[in-house]
């Protein structure tokens, strides 16, 4: 059985192994440069070139496409093709059980793109672990390794979405017996997922810390004003202690008690006017450093105080592995679901 | 004699509706039996249930003395060459076989090569560009390799030329003969398991109408020609199986172990195909009979 699974699979496996492989010596090439830089510069970013930055969002893409395609091309048509050709009835009545079929057949697929995904996530974890979070003397920055952008493309997690997209195809295969259906709703799903997760569960997975903090200087990170005519509020986001790499969830100025507020309207004089329209805007220019000093002084005496939540950067490898256990039990149980399907529904 | 398939009550639902119901059959070791029926009389349903590829939804059955499917040594018991022979397009015919070596225990290698030997084949050709007898062939191999104890074939020359018909179920005796294997393959051409089965059952609207030993039900069932009457008006001994009528004439198909002695009748003998016909045709007329008479 285990012969049959591998001489079904073997082209897909190849095809995708070529991939892999070619993108992880890319990697290998470029990486030790990177390296290098980051222990011989603070600001490394400045020190990036273009096509270093391209490769770092590159592996990022990369990382957050594979356990779709994989998902999507391997494991819906697991089951599905074989309903569709009728060569279940082949399969299903040599000496091999139903049972054993699928668990070979879901298994290997698994291991092999769990192995795939986590070659690739080796080779870029580590490639851009230099320039994860990395920040320019001036301006300018690549995100941190917790943030959504970045945080289910570095570490363990990919294996536990490759598993979970080969699964996941695998029964909506069964459950739809047609491939090209269930390779949309696949599809469908896991882009879902990877949008469901950061924005909905991760945050949750590790409780999360929290800083009230007075406005400085030093801290502000920037000033946002949405101008809808009167009653213009202002917003003010500022870094919180550690900074670099913390996962802000959110970031509110909070009044005297407590509540969430926006800025006090008499804030919006210590800000330079909009460029009027037609010009180009440049980086906003903080009026006089002293006005905003004394702004920032008066908010602190009359009680506003910014109130940050966040997941600090320590969080990053516990929730790694939080991430992909809860993405291996929900694989578990979808197996589960899909062995008695393919047990019971589909006779 | 033992029985190769038991089934008590069998009946299996989709949905709503009944493919197969209240089927209660036994069916001898050592025979090649013929399922007869119309198309959608749940002749494929039945066959599906007995190599456990569907599970019943009422009654029981029991294939080689065991459930189908139960485990793989029940599985190994029972060879299955699916209707329109299924086979991997893209695997050659030496990557079946070795698909068949590797997940049968009893797989007998040299009966395999020897058959593809024989057929002409090309072990390295692709399933997917063989010819709709070929690929027969080829199912058909990998069903006899398995070395079962029972093969069960559903519509397997359905599809394919009279030619190819004709040489498939030449292979399939003579491989018959040669390793004692009881034989259970479905067909809606009578014609076809004429000339194979010894051993018939008859499939219509999901319930079995007749089954049996071929010489013997031929020996008990007579046509009967002769003017005009009302079937009630035969004797009790004559179960009337089919009915038609002329103006001026009555033929009867009837069933009887005692010899027709009223000499208003032409007796006649029947075949097979006849005898089907003729039990397809009585459970029509009976379905159809009252229906038509509302309409009118």
């Amino acid at each position: 059985m285990i012969w049959l699974t591998w001489r079904q699979f073997r082209a897909q496996a190849a095809a995708v192994a070529a991939i892999a492989l070619a993108f992880a010596l890319v990697l290998a090439a470029t990486g030790r440069r990177l390296a290098d830089l980051a222990t011989t510069y603070r600001d490394v970013f400045d020190h990036l070139t273009a096509n270093d930055r391209h490769l770092f969002y590159a592996g990022i893409v990369v990382i957050a496409v594979a356990p779709v395609i994989i998902g999507v091309f391997w494991g819906a048509p697991l089951v599905a093709r074989e309903l569709e050709a009728g060569t279940h009835r082949l399969a299903w009545t040599q000496s091999v059980t139903r049972t054993r079929w699928l668990a070979v057949k879901l298994g290997v697929t698994a291991l092999a793109a769990a192995t795939a995904v986590g070659l690739l996530t080796l080779a870029v974890t580590w490639w851009s672990q230099p320039l994860d979070g990395a920040l320019s003397s001036t301006h300018g920055s690549l995100p941190s390794r917790l943030t959504p952008v970045s945080f289910a493309m570095r570490g363990v997690v990919p294996i536990g979405y490759a598993v979970f997209g080969v699964v996941l195809g695998a029964t909506l295969g069964a459950v739809l017996r047609r491939s090209l259906p269930a390779m949309a709703v696949t599809l469908a799903a896991l882009i879902f997922v990877q949008i469901a997760v950061p924005t909905w569960i991760r945050a949750h997975l590790m409780p999360t810390a929290e800083q009230t903090v007075t406005f400085d200087r030093q801290r502000l990170d920037g000033i946002g004003i949405s101008d809808n005519g009167p009653g213009t509020t202002t917003h003010v986001t500022v870094n919180t202690k550690g900074g670099v790499g913390n996962w802000v969830l959110s970031n509110q100025t909070v009044d005297a008690s407590g509540r969430a507020t926006g800025l006090p309207s008499w804030f919006g004089s210590c800000l330079p006017p909009p460029p009027a329209p037609g010009t180009t805007e440049g980086p906003v220019k903080v009026q006089g450093p002293d006005t905003l000093d004394a702004c920032f002084t008066r908010l602190n005496a009359e009680g506003y105080r910014q109130h940050v939540v966040y997941q600090p950067a320590k969080h990053f490898w516990p929730l790694q592995w939080v991430e992909l256990a809860l993405f291996l039990a929900v694989s578990g149980l979808l197996a589960g679901f899909c062995f008695w399907w393919v047990r019971r529904r589909l006779s | 004699m033992t029985a190769v398939l038991r089934a008590e009550g069998l009946g299996k639902r989709y949905r709503r509706r009944w493919a197969l119901s209240d089927c209660t059959l036994e069916i001898p070791s050592g025979h090649v039996t013929g399922l007869v029926g119309p198309n959608g009389a749940g002749k494929t349903t039945l066959l599906s249930l007995a190599v456990g590829l569907l599970a019943p939804t009422s009654g029981t059955i029991e294939v080689c003395g065991g459930r189908p499917a139960a485990d793989a040594a029940q599985l190994a018991k029972v060879g299955f060459v699916a209707q329109d022979t299924p086979t991997y397009p893209g695997l050659s015919i030496a990557d079946h076989l070795r698909m068949g070596a590797h997940t049968n225990p009893r797989w007998d290698d040299a009966v395999a090569r020897s058959r593809v030997e024989r057929l002409g084949l090309d072990p390295a050709q692709k399933a997917g560009r063989l010819s709709g007898g070929q690929r027969a062939q080829l199912a058909l191999t990998l069903g006899l390799a398995k070395r079962p104890e029972l093969l069960i074939l559903d519509e397997p020359v359905a599809s394919l030329d009279p030619l190819a018909r004709r040489e498939f179920l030449q292979v399939l005796m003579e491989a018959v003969a040669e390793h004692e294997v009881s034989v259970l393959l479905s067909s809606h051409v009578v014609r076809d398991l004429e000339r194979v089965c010894d051993h018939v059952v008859v499939l219509v609207d999901s319930q079995v109408r007749v089954e049996g030993d071929v010489e013997a039900l031929l020996d008990n069932h007579v046509r009967l020609t002769g003017p005009r009457r009302d079937p009630a008006a035969l004797p009790a001994d004559q179960h009337v199986v089919s009915a038609s009528h002329t103006d001026r004439q009555s033929t009867f198909v009837v069933r009887t172990d005692a010899p027709v002695l009223d000499p208003s009748w032409t007796v006649g003998r029947l075949g097979l195909e006849d005898l089907v016909l003729a039990y397809m045709e009585g459970s029509r007329a009976v379905a159809a009979g009252p229906v038509l008479e509302v309409l009118r």
